[in-house]
């Protein structure tokens, strides 16, 4: 049977570019997850609970979505976590301080940026590996929050700022709608702007790109620089979520945001992947989440799962890539 | 070549007289610096690290990064205090080997997963680094080892021994220490993991078995984190699987970094990881001796690697200067 099936596949090359891709393993396995999730509790299967459980991961979402643009470019980026953070307690900070919630805005966003570039430029100019130095700058962010915020939770904002979460259109909460917003705006980008078309083969091959005339090292400083400013978006989304800002907010967070990119079928190694499949991922993640706790499984042992996961969604992609490429 | 140019051409000078100058500026700052009890502690503060440098510095040498190891001194910390709950006369021997044992085995599967399937080991290890820290959750049920769970024959271990009562923590990661030299320098499979980690294509070439050499950094790397788990228990007394090993692998890495070993695998020393640890253990406690909150610790730590990271480069990019531009 999957012999016949091979064969045929085969012989119609155009049928197999469609089918032998790795987001239909993310949506086979978000209909798994859902239906399994509706197994465990029947009261799972309302709409307005699931999209009120997406909102936390939201921040995680829309950082995944730039960090799928790094990947393929053939870079990472893991200091996203502690860029959120150290946003987010610059934010606080700043707003204590006495500037106003505009100016406070600006400085978490400014200096989110300021972050990306310190990391695009180490990256592009002094040739480290991202995967390295990003785990250097992900240990110097939380520690620069961990000094500017001590071990104090930086609160008192207006009303109007707190809770975004709960704020709703129909029934769908507001920063679902950005980040689904977002999503189609990057995939329209990634898909069908030469910019777009240039991120791929930078990420296949570096040398080419380079010698057909693309400004390979512009492109990356560019892409850590959004990433930084994504970040500080993120930082004052999760602010506004929990009403604080503290130096140890979205510890760990690096799992959940490279286990959506990878789920959605980004090839670590670079130059494949889309928007779409790291936007179905995050609705996994969410689900997954969501059907975790419903079913009461503690939230330390579902990091098992989620580790497990992040490592049999790796091996799959790269199972499913190599048997393309024949 | 006269003695004297041979002594300025050590890679480790440079780490060494960083440590000289912050130990002058910072004994100049405040004396109470050089008393016994600071460099005690410096000394106890330590083994710990170094053990799992050791580990981390193979494997990095080796062209990898583990950073699951945090997860993996947890574990095997809560398994052997779960042991000493049921067993309390568990002999030191015997634990040090279940330790071992246990590192050994999740070491492995990091080793496996990297080597079978082709993937970067550090995606590999974010994941595993989860997925063992979710294993103590669950083996421990949540719950946190106290101190007086733990028998007094553990707990003396980090304290005293029979030799001038230098606390055998200390004497232990000694032996390590000489051992990995050894087996670095002056053995077969030393002088392989260095030919994996410089050029593994070449390597595979020549007939090295670039497979087993990598499984075997990585179970050495998860063996001694492992055994730095029993080292947790009888030091500090208490294991609590939200706490345990959470971030120290950033704190190994920076030692290993600092130390000279280049990230891009093939060059690094037992030498310069030690000095580099060393280092870091002095900052750790000169910090509160000169008045410098404990916040600040991490960025400098961060900071740390960062700056290393650049001068690795640096040193790289003149290297290739100098040898005429290869394209590497």
């Amino acid at each position: 049977m999957l012999k016949t099936i091979s064969i045929y596949l085969s012989e119609n090359p155009t049928l197999r570019y469609w089918i032998v891709r790795p987001e239909w393993v993310a949506v086979i396995l978000l209909i798994i997850s859902i239906i399994s999730s509706i197994q465990l509790s029947p009261f799972f299967a309302d709409l307005a609970f699931i999209m009120d459980s997406a909102t936390p991961y939201v921040e995680y979402g829309l950082i995944a979505i730039i960090l799928t643009l790094i990947i393929i470019s053939g870079e990472i980026d893991l200091s996203i976590a502690s860029m959120i953070a150290l946003t987010a307690v610059i934010f606080g900070t700043a707003y204590n301080a006495g500037f106003g919630m505009p100016i406070s805005m600006l400085i978490a966003l400014f200096s989110g940026t300021l972050c990306g570039l310190f990391n695009g430029i180490l990256v592009t100019q002094l040739q480290i590996p991202s995967i390295i130095l990003t785990i250097g700058t992900l240990t110097l962010y939380r520690g620069i929050a961990q000094s500017l915020a001590s071990d104090f939770s930086l609160g008192g904002y207006p009303s109007w700022f707190i809770g975004i979460d709960y704020r709703y259109i129909g029934i769908v909460p507001i920063p679902v709608i950005i980040f689904t917003v977002f999503a189609v705006v990057v995939g329209f980008f990634l898909s069908s702007t030469i910019y777009g078309k240039q991120l791929y083969l930078i990420g296949t091959n570096p040398q080419t790109a380079k010698y057909s005339g693309i400004k390979v090292n512009r492109i990356k400083l560019l892409l850590f620089t959004l990433s930084g400013l994504v970040c500080g978006i993120a930082g004052v989304l999760t602010t506004s979520r929990l009403a604080v800002a503290r130096f140890n907010m979205a510890t760990g967070a690096e799992l959940e945001i490279v286990l959506m990119v990878m789920l959605g079928g980004t090839y670590i190694f670079g130059g494949r992947g889309n928007i779409f499949g790291t936007f179905v991922a995050f609705w996994i993640v969410v689900i997954l989440r969501a059907g975790l706790n419903v079913a009461r499984i503690k939230i330390e042992s579902q990091l098992t799962i989620l580790g497990a996961m992040l490592i049999i969604a790796i091996i799959l992609t790269n199972y499913i890539y190599s048997k393309s490429q024949k | 070549m006269t003695l004297f140019d041979k002594f300025l051409r050590i890679r480790e000078l440079g780490i060494f007289s960083i440590i000289v100058v912050f130990v002058i500026v910072a004994a100049i700052i405040d004396p109470r610096f050089m008393t016994l009890d600071s460099w005690r502690a410096v000394f106890l503060a330590i083994p710990l690290i170094l053990v799992m440098a050791m580990g981390q510095m193979m494997v990095i040498i080796c062209r990898h990064v583990d950073i699951s190891i945090g997860s993996i001194l947890a574990f095997s910390a809560i398994v052997i205090g779960l042991l000493y709950i049921q067993f309390p006369g568990l002999s030191l021997w015997l634990s040090l080997i279940i330790t071992a044992f246990v590192g050994l085995v999740m070491g492995l599967i990091n080793g496996f997963i990297v080597t079978r399937f082709n993937v970067h080991s550090i995606i590999v290890t974010l994941g595993t680094l989860s997925l063992y820290r979710g294993l103590v959750f669950i083996v421990s049920g949540g719950r946190q080892i106290d101190r007086n769970d733990i028998p007094e024959h553990v707990v003396s271990f980090s304290q005293t021994s029979f030799l001038f009562s230098i606390p055998g923590i200390l004497i232990f990661s000694g032996i390590i220490v000489v051992i990995t030299h050894l087996v670095m320098r002056h053995s077969v499979l030393g002088r392989e993991i260095y030919a994996t980690g410089s050029n593994p294509v070449a390597a595979h070439l020549k007939g090295i078995n670039v497979t087993k050499v990598t499984l075997f950094c990585f179970g050495i790397c998860g063996m001694l984190a492992g055994v730095a788990g029993l080292f947790y228990a009888s030091r500090f007394g208490y294991v609590n699987p939200g706490v345990t090993g959470v971030g120290i692998e950033f704190i190994v890495i920076a030692g290993v970094i600092i130390g000279g070993t280049s990230i891009t695998g093939g060059s690094g020393s037992v030498l310069g990881t030690f000095l580099g640890i060393l280092l870091l253990g002095i900052i750790n406690v000169a910090l509160p001796v000169l008045n410098i909150p404990g916040e600040f610790q991490k960025a400098i730590y961060g900071l740390i690697i960062v700056v290393a990271l650049a001068l690795d480069q640096l040193i790289i990019y003149r290297m290739k200067k100098l040898s005429g531009g290869i394209n590497a």
